[in-house]
Protein backbone atom coordinates (compact mmCIF):
# COMPACT_ATOMS: atom_id res chain seq x y z
CA UNK A 1 0.00 0.00 0.00
CA UNK A 2 1.42 3.45 -1.08
CA UNK A 3 1.33 6.09 1.85
CA UNK A 4 1.49 8.69 -0.45
CA UNK A 5 -0.13 8.35 -4.11
CA UNK A 6 -0.32 11.36 -6.33
CA UNK A 7 -2.63 10.62 -9.17
CA UNK A 8 -2.85 12.91 -12.26
CA UNK A 9 -2.16 16.17 -9.79
CA UNK A 10 -2.53 19.96 -11.41
CA UNK A 11 -1.34 22.70 -9.48
CA UNK A 12 -1.53 26.10 -10.83
CA UNK A 13 0.00 29.55 -9.93
CA UNK A 14 -2.07 32.17 -10.47
CA UNK A 15 -0.92 36.11 -9.85
CA UNK A 16 -2.60 38.81 -10.96
CA UNK A 17 -2.26 40.31 -14.20
CA UNK A 18 0.01 37.15 -15.16
CA UNK A 19 -0.84 34.35 -16.94
CA UNK A 20 -1.53 31.11 -15.15
CA UNK A 21 1.60 28.92 -14.82
CA UNK A 22 0.69 25.30 -14.47
CA UNK A 23 3.34 24.52 -12.58
CA UNK A 24 2.38 20.98 -11.88
CA UNK A 25 0.55 19.27 -14.72
CA UNK A 26 -0.57 15.64 -14.54
CA UNK A 27 2.00 14.10 -12.53
CA UNK A 28 1.56 10.69 -10.87
CA UNK A 29 3.74 9.30 -8.00
CA UNK A 30 3.64 7.16 -5.13
CA UNK A 31 5.87 6.57 -1.94
CA UNK A 32 5.39 3.39 -0.14
CA UNK A 33 6.48 3.24 3.74
CA UNK A 34 10.13 2.78 4.20
CA UNK A 35 10.81 3.67 0.36
CA UNK A 36 13.26 6.75 -0.49
CA UNK A 37 11.94 8.15 -3.96
CA UNK A 38 14.01 10.42 -5.61
CA UNK A 39 12.75 13.39 -7.66
CA UNK A 40 14.99 14.95 -10.01
CA UNK A 41 14.73 17.56 -12.40
CA UNK A 42 15.81 21.07 -13.60
CA UNK A 43 15.06 24.26 -11.79
CA UNK A 44 11.75 25.49 -12.92
CA UNK A 45 10.15 22.12 -13.68
CA UNK A 46 7.68 21.84 -10.61
CA UNK A 47 9.40 19.94 -8.30
CA UNK A 48 9.17 22.62 -5.15
CA UNK A 49 5.48 23.27 -6.37
CA UNK A 50 4.38 19.63 -6.16
CA UNK A 51 6.08 19.05 -2.65
CA UNK A 52 4.31 22.36 -1.06
CA UNK A 53 1.00 20.85 -2.24
CA UNK A 54 1.72 16.97 -1.03
CA UNK A 55 1.83 19.34 2.36
CA UNK A 56 -1.13 20.78 1.48
CA UNK A 57 0.83 24.16 1.24
CA UNK A 58 -0.23 25.12 -2.30
CA UNK A 59 -3.84 24.28 -3.54
CA UNK A 60 -4.43 21.19 -5.59
CA UNK A 61 -6.33 22.68 -9.27
CA UNK A 62 -6.81 19.26 -10.72
CA UNK A 63 -6.05 15.34 -9.51
CA UNK A 64 -5.30 13.93 -6.76
CA UNK A 65 -2.86 13.60 -3.58
CA UNK A 66 -3.70 11.12 -1.30
CA UNK A 67 -1.73 10.22 2.15
CA UNK A 68 -2.17 7.20 4.21
CA UNK A 69 -5.68 7.03 2.07
CA UNK A 70 -6.80 10.24 3.15
CA UNK A 71 -6.81 13.26 0.48
CA UNK A 72 -4.56 15.79 1.19
CA UNK A 73 -6.66 19.16 1.42
CA UNK A 74 -4.64 22.56 2.28
CA UNK A 75 -3.81 22.93 5.88
CA UNK A 76 -2.47 25.44 8.11
CA UNK A 77 1.14 24.75 9.78
CA UNK A 78 -0.12 23.19 12.62
CA UNK A 79 -2.72 20.41 11.22
CA UNK A 80 -0.02 19.54 8.69
CA UNK A 81 2.61 18.50 11.37
CA UNK A 82 -0.33 16.42 13.40
CA UNK A 83 -0.85 14.65 9.58
CA UNK A 84 2.91 13.31 9.96
CA UNK A 85 4.43 14.72 6.76
CA UNK A 86 7.41 16.87 7.32
CA UNK A 87 9.95 18.86 5.22
CA UNK A 88 13.04 20.01 5.24
CA UNK A 89 13.73 22.87 3.11
CA UNK A 90 16.93 24.05 1.38
CA UNK A 91 18.11 27.08 2.79
CA UNK A 92 19.64 25.88 6.47
CA UNK A 93 19.76 30.03 7.40
CA UNK A 94 16.30 31.02 6.80
CA UNK A 95 14.25 27.49 7.99
CA UNK A 96 15.47 27.78 12.20
CA UNK A 97 14.32 30.66 14.10
CA UNK A 98 17.33 32.51 14.96
CA UNK A 99 16.02 33.75 18.21
CA UNK A 100 15.52 30.78 19.88
CA UNK A 101 17.92 27.79 20.89
CA UNK A 102 18.44 24.68 18.36
CA UNK A 103 17.43 22.37 21.33
CA UNK A 104 13.61 24.07 22.04
CA UNK A 105 12.75 24.06 18.69
CA UNK A 106 13.77 20.57 18.55
CA UNK A 107 11.62 19.68 21.57
CA UNK A 108 8.53 21.57 19.82
CA UNK A 109 8.95 18.61 17.05
CA UNK A 110 9.17 16.40 20.30
CA UNK A 111 5.70 17.62 21.56
CA UNK A 112 4.04 17.24 18.50
CA UNK A 113 4.87 13.78 18.36
CA UNK A 114 3.70 13.72 22.57
CA UNK A 115 7.25 12.30 22.42
CA UNK A 116 8.27 13.09 26.63
CA UNK A 117 11.05 9.98 26.47
CA UNK A 118 13.53 11.40 23.60
CA UNK A 119 15.56 14.50 24.64
CA UNK A 120 16.44 17.11 22.00
CA UNK A 121 20.49 16.16 23.00
CA UNK A 122 19.28 12.54 21.82
CA UNK A 123 18.17 14.15 18.26
CA UNK A 124 21.15 15.93 18.00
CA UNK A 125 23.13 12.83 18.49
CA UNK A 126 21.42 10.98 15.91
CA UNK A 127 22.38 13.47 13.22
CA UNK A 128 25.65 13.49 14.36
CA UNK A 129 26.08 16.44 16.39
CA UNK A 130 27.45 16.66 19.75
CA UNK A 131 24.26 16.64 23.01
CA UNK A 132 25.58 20.42 24.56
CA UNK A 133 24.80 22.20 20.77
CA UNK A 134 21.56 21.73 22.13
CA UNK A 135 22.20 25.23 24.27
CA UNK A 136 23.12 27.08 21.23
CA UNK A 137 21.99 29.25 18.61
CA UNK A 138 21.46 29.07 14.52
CA UNK A 139 24.10 31.67 14.05
CA UNK A 140 26.75 29.45 15.91
CA UNK A 141 26.42 26.79 13.18
CA UNK A 142 27.54 26.13 9.86
CA UNK A 143 25.11 25.30 6.51
CA UNK A 144 26.04 21.63 7.16
CA UNK A 145 25.56 21.67 10.79
CA UNK A 146 22.34 23.68 10.16
CA UNK A 147 21.04 21.10 8.07
CA UNK A 148 21.01 18.34 10.21
CA UNK A 149 19.64 20.59 13.10
CA UNK A 150 16.54 21.10 10.43
CA UNK A 151 15.97 17.38 10.06
CA UNK A 152 16.39 16.64 13.55
CA UNK A 153 13.63 18.96 14.33
CA UNK A 154 12.01 17.37 11.86
CA UNK A 155 12.08 14.11 13.37
CA UNK A 156 11.37 14.81 16.40
CA UNK A 157 7.74 14.93 15.03
CA UNK A 158 7.68 11.58 14.24
CA UNK A 159 6.61 11.61 10.83
CA UNK A 160 5.43 9.16 8.74
CA UNK A 161 6.45 10.76 5.50
CA UNK A 162 9.85 12.90 5.03
CA UNK A 163 10.29 15.46 2.42
CA UNK A 164 13.50 16.97 1.32
CA UNK A 165 13.03 19.67 -0.75
CA UNK A 166 16.74 20.37 -2.05
CA UNK A 167 17.54 19.63 1.21
CA UNK A 168 21.97 19.40 0.45
CA UNK A 169 22.06 21.97 -2.56
CA UNK A 170 23.15 24.91 -0.19
CA UNK A 171 25.73 22.56 1.16
CA UNK A 172 29.61 22.11 0.20
CA UNK A 173 30.30 18.71 -1.76
CA UNK A 174 31.69 16.31 1.19
CA UNK A 175 28.87 17.48 3.53
CA UNK A 176 26.40 16.87 0.48
CA UNK A 177 26.33 13.02 0.17
CA UNK A 178 26.89 12.75 4.09
CA UNK A 179 23.66 14.27 4.81
CA UNK A 180 21.65 12.75 2.43
CA UNK A 181 22.70 9.92 3.63
CA UNK A 182 21.59 10.59 7.08
CA UNK A 183 18.19 11.62 6.07
CA UNK A 184 17.93 8.03 4.17
CA UNK A 185 18.94 6.23 6.87
CA UNK A 186 17.14 8.32 9.80
CA UNK A 187 13.73 7.42 7.45
CA UNK A 188 13.83 3.95 6.22
CA UNK A 189 14.84 3.31 10.25
CA UNK A 190 12.15 5.01 11.93
CA UNK A 191 9.60 3.18 9.04
CA UNK A 192 9.13 6.50 7.01
CA UNK A 193 9.09 7.40 3.11
CA UNK A 194 11.29 9.87 2.00
CA UNK A 195 10.60 12.27 -0.80
CA UNK A 196 13.93 13.51 -2.23
CA UNK A 197 14.15 16.47 -3.88
CA UNK A 198 17.18 17.26 -5.59
CA UNK A 199 18.54 18.67 -8.88
CA UNK A 200 21.78 16.40 -8.21
CA UNK A 201 20.98 13.20 -9.66
CA UNK A 202 24.33 11.49 -8.26
CA UNK A 203 23.35 12.27 -4.95
CA UNK A 204 19.90 11.49 -5.58
CA UNK A 205 21.40 7.83 -7.33
CA UNK A 206 22.99 7.23 -3.78
CA UNK A 207 20.00 7.65 -1.73
CA UNK A 208 16.68 6.10 -3.32
CA UNK A 209 15.40 3.33 -4.28
CA UNK A 210 13.35 4.46 -7.04
CA UNK A 211 14.05 7.95 -9.17
CA UNK A 212 11.20 10.10 -10.76
CA UNK A 213 12.46 12.63 -13.37
CA UNK A 214 10.47 15.71 -14.00
CA UNK A 215 9.81 17.66 -17.02
CA UNK A 216 7.97 20.70 -17.43
CA UNK A 217 5.28 19.67 -14.59
CA UNK A 218 5.18 15.81 -15.82
CA UNK A 219 6.88 12.66 -14.63
CA UNK A 220 8.68 11.44 -17.36
CA UNK A 221 9.99 8.26 -16.10
CA UNK A 222 10.08 6.76 -13.04
CA UNK A 223 12.00 3.32 -11.86
CA UNK A 224 14.12 1.61 -10.03
CA UNK A 225 17.58 3.52 -9.14
CA UNK A 226 20.03 1.30 -10.45
CA UNK A 227 17.70 0.64 -13.16
CA UNK A 228 17.40 3.95 -14.57
CA UNK A 229 21.16 4.90 -14.33
CA UNK A 230 22.04 2.16 -16.42
CA UNK A 231 19.69 2.19 -18.99
CA UNK A 232 17.71 5.83 -18.98
CA UNK A 233 15.10 5.34 -21.30
CA UNK A 234 12.92 8.70 -21.46
CA UNK A 235 15.34 10.78 -23.87
CA UNK A 236 15.06 13.93 -21.01
CA UNK A 237 16.81 11.22 -18.75
CA UNK A 238 19.32 10.45 -21.15
CA UNK A 239 20.30 13.83 -21.62
CA UNK A 240 20.13 14.42 -17.88
CA UNK A 241 22.52 11.74 -17.10
CA UNK A 242 25.10 12.89 -19.68
CA UNK A 243 25.59 16.23 -18.15
CA UNK A 244 26.47 14.73 -14.94
CA UNK A 245 30.74 15.34 -15.02
CA UNK A 246 32.13 12.00 -13.69
CA UNK A 247 35.32 12.21 -11.35
CA UNK A 248 37.29 9.75 -13.06
CA UNK A 249 40.32 12.07 -13.89
CA UNK A 250 40.10 10.87 -17.24
CA UNK A 251 38.79 14.99 -18.38
CA UNK A 252 35.86 14.30 -20.47
CA UNK A 253 33.37 17.02 -20.66
CA UNK A 254 30.04 16.29 -19.98
CA UNK A 255 27.66 16.82 -23.11
CA UNK A 256 25.21 19.35 -23.24
CA UNK A 257 21.08 19.77 -23.49
CA UNK A 258 21.07 23.10 -25.82
CA UNK A 259 17.80 25.37 -25.09
CA UNK A 260 16.20 26.55 -22.15
CA UNK A 261 12.91 25.03 -20.09
CA UNK A 262 10.39 26.14 -21.99
CA UNK A 263 8.14 29.21 -19.79
CA UNK A 264 5.53 26.14 -18.23
CA UNK A 265 2.62 29.15 -18.75
CA UNK A 266 2.63 28.58 -22.45
CA UNK A 267 4.14 24.81 -22.50
CA UNK A 268 5.07 23.27 -25.95
CA UNK A 269 2.07 21.14 -27.32
CA UNK A 270 2.36 17.25 -28.25
CA UNK A 271 5.40 15.96 -25.78
CA UNK A 272 6.98 18.74 -23.90
CA UNK A 273 10.41 17.48 -24.55
CA UNK A 274 10.17 17.97 -28.43
CA UNK A 275 11.76 21.45 -28.79
CA UNK A 276 14.88 20.11 -27.30
CA UNK A 277 14.76 16.15 -28.14
CA UNK A 278 17.53 14.63 -30.54
CA UNK A 279 14.79 12.06 -31.24
CA UNK A 280 11.77 13.93 -32.27
CA UNK A 281 9.26 12.44 -34.50
CA UNK A 282 6.64 13.57 -36.24
CA UNK A 283 4.02 12.56 -33.62
CA UNK A 284 6.11 14.13 -31.15
CA UNK A 285 4.83 17.42 -31.92
CA UNK A 286 1.18 16.43 -32.24
CA UNK A 287 0.22 14.41 -29.30
CA UNK A 288 1.01 14.42 -25.90
CA UNK A 289 2.62 11.28 -24.69
CA UNK A 290 0.50 11.31 -21.20
CA UNK A 291 1.40 7.56 -20.34
CA UNK A 292 4.01 5.84 -17.71
CA UNK A 293 6.21 4.81 -16.74
CA UNK A 294 8.40 6.67 -19.66
CA UNK A 295 6.20 9.45 -21.34
CA UNK A 296 7.77 8.77 -25.05
CA UNK A 297 6.30 7.64 -28.30
CA UNK A 298 9.34 5.25 -28.53
CA UNK A 299 7.88 3.72 -25.04
CA UNK A 300 4.51 3.59 -25.19
CA UNK A 301 3.31 0.57 -23.50
CA UNK A 302 2.06 -2.33 -25.72
CA UNK B 1 51.79 34.64 -19.18
CA UNK B 2 51.65 32.36 -16.42
CA UNK B 3 50.75 33.58 -12.55
CA UNK B 4 53.01 32.06 -10.01
CA UNK B 5 52.23 32.28 -6.49
CA UNK B 6 54.88 30.98 -3.69
CA UNK B 7 54.07 31.08 0.03
CA UNK B 8 51.79 33.00 0.32
CA UNK B 9 50.47 33.78 3.78
CA UNK B 10 47.14 35.58 4.33
CA UNK B 11 46.02 36.88 7.70
CA UNK B 12 42.89 38.64 8.95
CA UNK B 13 42.64 40.21 12.58
CA UNK B 14 45.34 37.95 14.06
CA UNK B 15 44.24 34.72 12.58
CA UNK B 16 46.43 33.38 9.97
CA UNK B 17 43.89 31.56 7.14
CA UNK B 18 46.07 30.71 4.60
CA UNK B 19 49.47 29.18 5.62
CA UNK B 20 51.71 29.68 3.00
CA UNK B 21 49.79 28.35 -0.41
CA UNK B 22 52.06 27.55 -3.64
CA UNK B 23 49.93 27.79 -7.14
CA UNK B 24 50.99 27.85 -10.59
CA UNK B 25 48.89 29.25 -13.68
CA UNK B 26 49.87 28.77 -16.85
CA UNK B 27 48.52 29.89 -20.11
CA UNK B 28 45.98 27.40 -21.97
CA UNK B 29 45.77 25.54 -18.73
CA UNK B 30 43.16 25.16 -16.40
CA UNK B 31 44.50 24.87 -12.47
CA UNK B 32 41.60 23.17 -10.78
CA UNK B 33 41.43 24.09 -6.90
CA UNK B 34 39.23 22.04 -4.70
CA UNK B 35 39.00 21.61 -1.16
CA UNK B 36 36.12 21.99 1.64
CA UNK B 37 34.49 25.07 2.14
CA UNK B 38 36.25 27.57 4.80
CA UNK B 39 39.57 25.99 3.56
CA UNK B 40 41.33 29.08 1.76
CA UNK B 41 39.84 29.02 -1.74
CA UNK B 42 38.16 32.09 -1.85
CA UNK B 43 40.77 34.13 -0.14
CA UNK B 44 43.53 32.98 -2.83
CA UNK B 45 41.39 33.57 -5.24
CA UNK B 46 40.61 36.95 -3.92
CA UNK B 47 44.59 37.42 -3.19
CA UNK B 48 45.57 37.22 -6.51
CA UNK B 49 42.69 39.93 -7.83
CA UNK B 50 43.96 42.05 -4.69
CA UNK B 51 40.31 41.79 -3.27
CA UNK B 52 41.25 40.34 0.25
CA UNK B 53 38.58 42.13 2.99
CA UNK B 54 39.61 45.23 5.02
CA UNK B 55 42.42 44.57 7.11
CA UNK B 56 43.79 41.29 5.85
CA UNK B 57 47.45 41.16 5.80
CA UNK B 58 48.93 39.12 2.89
CA UNK B 59 52.74 37.55 2.58
CA UNK B 60 54.89 35.65 -0.28
CA UNK B 61 54.78 36.31 -3.70
CA UNK B 62 52.00 36.36 -6.27
CA UNK B 63 53.99 37.13 -9.88
CA UNK B 64 52.50 38.36 -12.82
CA UNK B 65 55.54 38.02 -15.79
CA UNK B 66 57.89 40.12 -13.94
CA UNK B 67 55.67 42.05 -11.60
CA UNK B 68 54.40 41.04 -7.81
CA UNK B 69 50.96 41.71 -7.39
CA UNK B 70 51.08 41.55 -3.71
CA UNK B 71 53.42 44.81 -4.11
CA UNK B 72 52.33 46.73 -6.97
CA UNK B 73 50.97 50.22 -5.68
CA UNK B 74 46.43 50.31 -5.96
CA UNK B 75 46.89 52.31 -8.77
CA UNK B 76 48.74 49.34 -11.12
CA UNK B 77 47.12 46.84 -9.31
CA UNK B 78 43.66 48.30 -10.12
CA UNK B 79 44.58 48.61 -14.05
CA UNK B 80 45.80 44.71 -13.71
CA UNK B 81 42.28 43.53 -12.18
CA UNK B 82 39.94 43.65 -14.66
CA UNK B 83 41.90 43.64 -17.67
CA UNK B 84 45.01 41.11 -17.58
CA UNK B 85 43.41 39.32 -14.23
CA UNK B 86 39.76 38.81 -14.69
CA UNK B 87 36.85 36.97 -12.23
CA UNK B 88 34.17 35.15 -12.69
CA UNK B 89 31.78 34.08 -9.51
CA UNK B 90 29.52 31.34 -8.32
CA UNK B 91 26.52 33.79 -8.77
CA UNK B 92 26.33 36.03 -11.70
CA UNK B 93 24.72 38.69 -9.36
CA UNK B 94 28.15 39.79 -8.13
CA UNK B 95 29.32 40.16 -11.56
CA UNK B 96 26.57 42.14 -13.28
CA UNK B 97 24.52 45.26 -11.92
CA UNK B 98 20.76 44.55 -12.37
CA UNK B 99 20.10 48.48 -13.89
CA UNK B 100 22.51 48.62 -16.92
CA UNK B 101 21.81 47.07 -20.26
CA UNK B 102 24.30 43.86 -20.75
CA UNK B 103 26.09 46.15 -23.46
CA UNK B 104 26.16 49.10 -21.20
CA UNK B 105 28.19 46.84 -18.83
CA UNK B 106 30.28 45.07 -21.48
CA UNK B 107 31.42 48.12 -22.89
CA UNK B 108 32.12 50.29 -19.74
CA UNK B 109 34.81 48.31 -18.98
CA UNK B 110 36.77 48.18 -22.10
CA UNK B 111 36.33 51.90 -22.77
CA UNK B 112 37.76 52.64 -19.68
CA UNK B 113 40.76 49.43 -19.48
CA UNK B 114 40.74 49.34 -23.31
CA UNK B 115 40.28 53.01 -24.42
CA UNK B 116 38.45 52.20 -27.04
CA UNK B 117 35.53 54.27 -29.16
CA UNK B 118 32.15 54.06 -28.54
CA UNK B 119 31.72 52.06 -32.16
CA UNK B 120 34.60 49.86 -31.63
CA UNK B 121 33.34 48.99 -28.03
CA UNK B 122 29.94 48.26 -29.21
CA UNK B 123 31.02 45.70 -31.82
CA UNK B 124 33.42 43.93 -29.66
CA UNK B 125 30.15 43.86 -27.26
CA UNK B 126 28.57 41.79 -29.54
CA UNK B 127 31.64 39.92 -30.83
CA UNK B 128 31.73 38.11 -27.39
CA UNK B 129 28.41 37.85 -26.51
CA UNK B 130 28.22 36.05 -29.55
CA UNK B 131 31.27 34.23 -28.49
CA UNK B 132 29.74 33.03 -25.14
CA UNK B 133 26.63 31.48 -27.12
CA UNK B 134 24.27 33.85 -26.43
CA UNK B 135 21.21 33.99 -29.31
CA UNK B 136 20.83 36.84 -31.27
CA UNK B 137 24.00 38.59 -29.69
CA UNK B 138 22.54 42.09 -31.33
CA UNK B 139 19.45 42.14 -29.05
CA UNK B 140 21.18 40.59 -26.14
CA UNK B 141 23.03 43.99 -25.83
CA UNK B 142 20.14 46.39 -25.10
CA UNK B 143 18.40 43.79 -22.61
CA UNK B 144 18.84 43.81 -18.64
CA UNK B 145 20.07 40.81 -16.88
CA UNK B 146 16.76 39.67 -15.55
CA UNK B 147 15.94 39.09 -19.05
CA UNK B 148 18.04 36.07 -19.07
CA UNK B 149 18.03 32.46 -17.50
CA UNK B 150 20.52 31.60 -14.52
CA UNK B 151 22.79 30.43 -17.19
CA UNK B 152 22.61 33.01 -19.80
CA UNK B 153 23.40 35.46 -17.02
CA UNK B 154 26.61 33.49 -16.28
CA UNK B 155 27.39 33.49 -19.47
CA UNK B 156 27.07 37.00 -19.88
CA UNK B 157 29.08 37.43 -16.82
CA UNK B 158 32.06 35.53 -18.54
CA UNK B 159 31.94 37.70 -21.12
CA UNK B 160 32.10 41.15 -19.02
CA UNK B 161 35.15 39.07 -17.15
CA UNK B 162 37.16 38.44 -20.78
CA UNK B 163 35.94 42.15 -22.33
CA UNK B 164 39.20 43.20 -22.06
CA UNK B 165 41.50 40.67 -22.97
CA UNK B 166 42.79 38.83 -19.40
CA UNK B 167 45.42 36.79 -19.64
CA UNK B 168 44.16 34.93 -16.23
CA UNK B 169 40.59 34.23 -14.66
CA UNK B 170 39.86 33.62 -11.86
CA UNK B 171 36.41 31.39 -11.91
CA UNK B 172 35.07 30.93 -8.35
CA UNK B 173 32.64 28.37 -8.16
CA UNK B 174 31.24 29.25 -11.93
CA UNK B 175 28.58 26.26 -12.21
CA UNK B 176 27.57 25.82 -9.01
CA UNK B 177 24.64 27.32 -9.01
CA UNK B 178 23.71 25.92 -12.27
CA UNK B 179 21.14 23.11 -13.44
CA UNK B 180 24.20 20.22 -14.22
CA UNK B 181 22.62 20.86 -18.23
CA UNK B 182 23.07 24.30 -18.22
CA UNK B 183 26.45 23.91 -16.33
CA UNK B 184 27.54 21.44 -19.14
CA UNK B 185 27.58 24.49 -21.49
CA UNK B 186 29.29 26.26 -19.01
CA UNK B 187 32.00 23.82 -18.22
CA UNK B 188 32.24 23.34 -22.20
CA UNK B 189 32.54 27.11 -22.50
CA UNK B 190 35.18 27.61 -20.44
CA UNK B 191 37.36 24.92 -21.74
CA UNK B 192 37.19 26.39 -25.24
CA UNK B 193 37.67 29.61 -24.12
CA UNK B 194 41.20 29.07 -22.20
CA UNK B 195 42.09 26.61 -25.47
CA UNK B 196 41.29 28.88 -27.77
CA UNK B 197 42.50 32.68 -26.04
CA UNK B 198 45.23 30.49 -23.84
CA UNK B 199 43.94 32.06 -20.88
CA UNK B 200 45.85 30.72 -17.33
CA UNK B 201 42.35 29.69 -15.47
CA UNK B 202 42.26 29.15 -11.52
CA UNK B 203 38.70 27.01 -11.53
CA UNK B 204 37.41 27.07 -7.90
CA UNK B 205 35.26 24.22 -7.64
CA UNK B 206 34.28 21.83 -4.90
CA UNK B 207 33.00 19.80 -7.11
CA UNK B 208 35.82 16.92 -8.85
CA UNK B 209 33.34 15.59 -11.26
CA UNK B 210 33.72 19.26 -12.21
CA UNK B 211 37.32 19.32 -11.77
CA UNK B 212 37.32 15.97 -13.69
CA UNK B 213 35.96 17.29 -16.73
CA UNK B 214 37.91 20.64 -17.47
CA UNK B 215 41.05 20.87 -15.35
CA UNK B 216 44.52 19.79 -16.57
CA UNK B 217 46.52 20.47 -12.84
CA UNK B 218 44.76 20.50 -9.85
CA UNK B 219 45.02 21.43 -6.12
CA UNK B 220 43.97 20.33 -3.20
CA UNK B 221 43.26 22.60 -0.19
CA UNK B 222 42.74 21.80 3.34
CA UNK B 223 42.69 23.87 6.26
CA UNK B 224 44.65 27.16 4.22
CA UNK B 225 47.45 24.80 2.54
CA UNK B 226 47.95 22.83 -0.30
CA UNK B 227 47.81 19.13 0.32
CA UNK B 228 48.13 17.87 -2.77
CA UNK B 229 49.07 18.90 -6.62
CA UNK B 230 49.38 17.52 -9.67
CA UNK B 231 48.08 16.39 -12.98
CA UNK B 232 44.01 15.68 -13.05
CA UNK B 233 44.44 12.31 -13.67
CA UNK B 234 47.47 11.40 -10.69
CA UNK B 235 45.63 13.22 -7.86
CA UNK B 236 41.72 11.78 -9.20
CA UNK B 237 42.97 7.93 -10.15
CA UNK B 238 45.75 7.78 -7.80
CA UNK B 239 45.65 10.56 -4.86
CA UNK B 240 48.55 10.53 -2.85
CA UNK B 241 47.01 12.61 0.25
CA UNK B 242 44.96 10.53 3.08
CA UNK B 243 42.49 14.16 2.78
CA UNK B 244 42.21 13.98 -1.42
CA UNK B 245 41.32 9.88 -0.68
CA UNK B 246 38.75 11.05 1.77
CA UNK B 247 37.26 13.51 -0.71
CA UNK B 248 36.95 11.02 -3.28
CA UNK B 249 35.58 8.13 -1.21
CA UNK B 250 32.49 10.68 0.04
CA UNK B 251 31.64 10.95 -3.46
CA UNK B 252 28.17 8.92 -4.00
CA UNK B 253 29.57 8.38 -7.79
CA UNK B 254 31.74 5.22 -9.63
CA UNK B 255 30.87 6.46 -13.04
CA UNK B 256 28.21 4.38 -15.04
CA UNK B 257 28.89 1.58 -17.23
CA UNK B 258 30.69 2.48 -19.99
CA UNK B 259 27.61 0.60 -22.16
CA UNK B 260 25.44 2.42 -21.05
CA UNK B 261 24.49 5.62 -22.60
CA UNK B 262 25.33 7.84 -19.72
CA UNK B 263 28.50 6.54 -19.78
CA UNK B 264 32.32 8.23 -20.67
CA UNK B 265 32.33 8.79 -24.55
CA UNK B 266 33.59 5.54 -26.14
CA UNK B 267 37.08 7.06 -26.91
CA UNK B 268 37.88 7.13 -23.52
CA UNK B 269 36.65 3.51 -22.80
CA UNK B 270 40.11 1.96 -23.19
CA UNK B 271 41.59 4.45 -20.62
CA UNK B 272 38.60 3.16 -17.98
CA UNK B 273 39.91 1.02 -15.30
N1 LIG C 1 4.25 31.42 -6.10
C1 LIG C 1 4.41 31.35 -7.43
N2 LIG C 1 3.75 32.18 -8.28
C2 LIG C 1 3.88 32.10 -9.61
N3 LIG C 1 4.67 31.19 -10.23
C3 LIG C 1 5.36 30.34 -9.45
C4 LIG C 1 5.27 30.37 -8.02
N4 LIG C 1 6.08 29.39 -7.52
C5 LIG C 1 6.64 28.79 -8.58
N5 LIG C 1 6.21 29.35 -9.74
C6 LIG C 1 6.58 28.92 -11.10
O1 LIG C 1 6.22 27.56 -11.23
C7 LIG C 1 7.20 26.84 -11.95
C8 LIG C 1 7.70 25.69 -11.11
O2 LIG C 1 8.40 26.22 -10.00
P1 LIG C 1 8.98 25.29 -8.83
O3 LIG C 1 7.91 24.39 -8.38
O4 LIG C 1 9.61 26.19 -7.84
O5 LIG C 1 10.08 24.46 -9.61
P2 LIG C 1 11.39 23.71 -9.06
O6 LIG C 1 11.24 23.50 -7.60
O7 LIG C 1 11.45 22.45 -9.85
O8 LIG C 1 12.54 24.61 -9.40
C9 LIG C 1 8.26 27.85 -12.33
O9 LIG C 1 8.00 28.32 -13.63
C10 LIG C 1 8.07 28.94 -11.32
O10 LIG C 1 8.49 30.17 -11.86
N1 LIG D 1 35.76 38.41 5.64
C1 LIG D 1 36.38 37.50 6.40
N2 LIG D 1 36.92 37.82 7.57
C2 LIG D 1 37.55 36.92 8.35
N3 LIG D 1 37.67 35.60 8.02
C3 LIG D 1 37.15 35.21 6.87
C4 LIG D 1 36.47 36.11 5.99
N4 LIG D 1 36.05 35.41 4.91
C5 LIG D 1 36.45 34.14 5.09
N5 LIG D 1 37.11 34.00 6.26
C6 LIG D 1 37.72 32.78 6.78
O1 LIG D 1 38.76 32.38 5.90
C7 LIG D 1 38.84 30.97 5.81
C8 LIG D 1 38.86 30.56 4.36
O2 LIG D 1 37.65 30.95 3.74
P1 LIG D 1 37.39 30.81 2.19
O3 LIG D 1 38.58 31.20 1.44
O4 LIG D 1 36.12 31.55 1.91
O5 LIG D 1 37.14 29.25 2.04
P2 LIG D 1 36.57 28.42 0.79
O6 LIG D 1 36.43 29.35 -0.37
O7 LIG D 1 37.57 27.34 0.60
O8 LIG D 1 35.26 27.89 1.24
C9 LIG D 1 37.63 30.42 6.57
O9 LIG D 1 38.10 29.97 7.81
C10 LIG D 1 36.75 31.63 6.74
O10 LIG D 1 36.03 31.52 7.96
S1 LIG E 1 7.89 11.59 -27.30
FE1 LIG E 1 9.18 12.20 -29.01
S2 LIG E 1 9.90 14.28 -28.50
FE2 LIG E 1 9.07 13.36 -26.66
S3 LIG E 1 10.84 12.50 -25.65
FE3 LIG E 1 9.94 10.85 -26.85
S4 LIG E 1 10.99 10.95 -28.82
FE4 LIG E 1 11.44 12.87 -27.77
MG1 LIG F 1 12.54 24.07 -6.03
MG1 LIG G 1 34.65 29.84 -1.46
Amino acid sequence: MSLLAIDDLVVEHRSPGRPVVRAVAGASLTVAPGEVVGLVGESGCGKSTLARAVCGLNPVTNGSITFDGEPVTPLGLRRRKLTGIQMVFQDPYASLNPRRRVGDQIADGLRTARDTTTSPADLLERVGLPREYADRHPHEFSGGQRQRIAIARALAARPRLLIGDEPISALDASAQSQVAALMRDLAVESGAGLLFISHDLSVVRLVADRIAVMYLGRIVEVGATAEVWARPRHPYTRALLRAVPQPDGLGVLPAELPGDVPDPANPPGGCRFHPRCPLVMDVCRDKDPDFGPVACWLHEPK
Amino acid sequence: MTLDITALRVSIGGREILHGVDLRLEAGRVHGLAGESGSGKTMTGLAVLGLLPHGARASGAIRLGDRDLLSLPAKELNRVRGGEVAMVFQDPATSLHPMLTVGRQLTEHMRHHLRLGRAEARARAVDLLAKVRIPAPEEAYGRYPHQFSGGMRQRIAIAIALACSPKVLIADEPTTALDVTVQAGVLRLLRGLCDELGLAVLLVTHDLGVMSAVADEVSVMKDGQVVESGPRGNVLRTPSHPYTRTLLASLPTPPPEPDSPAGPSSGSDAEAR
